[in-house]
């Protein structure tokens, strides 16, 4: 391999490790997101089943 | 366009910019010419003109929804502005990266000072990367959100600057491809170059949009736990 291949592979190589460390970056948010979606699912379920039965009033 | 359409929008996007992206490839190993002049280390000029063009349309649509900020009032426009002044620094770094890649191969340096159109560039970078401690210095809120706008409007002065450097000073040392001549290279190298392009601006939108949805879903969730709390 000569010099002038081994700069080209290594510029290519480094956008795609940019790209590739980005798209990992992302995929841990996504995750912690997901996390956090279903924290707030369950604290929302706790609620609902804290607060006392709604009695139905005829309306008119 | 159908709603379903829409909300499929950025897995169109991201196929499309991957199929681009292998054309792109494939072109830049087979369809473009090795370069009389320079050799195989041409080839990354296909990779890193793109990745400049597409990290001064990040900073111009960065100018642009700054300044519907401060014209429209738009309170969504502050986080466009905010995630493309984010990709535009992202692609400012490979085009600062893979540009010095090829001055080593080409001049025998990594970087060369007198070249105007390198500093302008690192100019406009350090512009935008100082974007984030203005950003992060101020408070949540239509404060930071009008300092934010003012702040991206004024960079995007440099842009024509940076651009235009290399013709305006005369500089002899990075090469000029694109002349009111049109560009400077055979059919096959401008075809290769044009799919990169269109690869990079593919790839540029996608992580664009992902970066957003993602940033608006943080937002939103911040705000359903706020009234859960209550």
């Amino acid at each position: 391999m000569t010099a002038s291949e081994k700069y080209v592979a290594a510029a290519y190589a480094f956008v795609f490790v940019v790209v590739l460390l980005y798209v990992l970056i992302i995929a841990t948010k996504l995750a912690r997101l997901e996390r956090e979606v279903a924290e707030l699912t369950e604290l929302a379920r706790e609620r609902r089943v804290a607060e006392p039965e709604r009695k139905a009033v005829a309306v008119g | 366009m159908t709603r379903a359409l829409r909300q499929q929008r950025l897995p169109i996007l991201a196929v499309v910019a991957c199929a681009l992206m292998a054309a792109a490839i494939a072109s830049i190993a087979y369809v473009a010419p090795v370069d009389a002049n320079q050799g195989l280390s041409q080839k990354i000029f296909y990779f890193h003109v793109p990745i400049a063009l597409t990290a001064y349309a990040f900073f111009a649509w960065g100018a642009w929804k700054a300044l519907r900020v401060l014209w429209k009032r738009d309170e969504a426009a502050d986080l466009e502005s905010y995630v493309a002044i984010h990709q535009g620094v992202i692609f400012g770094v490979l085009t600062l990266v893979t540009g010095s890649i090829w001055a080593k191969i080409s001049w025998g340096v990594w970087w060369a000072w007198s070249s105007n159109q390198l500093v302008l560039f690192l100019v406009l970078f350090l512009f935008y990367a100082a974007y984030f401690m203005l950003r992060y210095s101020v408070d949540p809120g239509p404060q930071r959100a009008n300092l934010c706008a003012v702040y991206a409007l004024f960079g995007v002065a440099l842009i024509p600057v940076s651009f235009l450097a290399i013709r305006l000073a005369n500089d002899f040392i990075h090469p000029t491809v694109f002349t009111s001549n049109g560009p400077q290279m055979s059919g096959r190298m401008f075809f290769a170059f044009c799919v990169s392009w269109a690869a990079m601006l593919a790839l540029a939108a996608s992580l664009y949009r992902v970066e957003l949805a993602g940033k608006r879903l943080d937002s939103r969730l911040r705000e359903l736990r706020e009234v859960l709390a209550r």
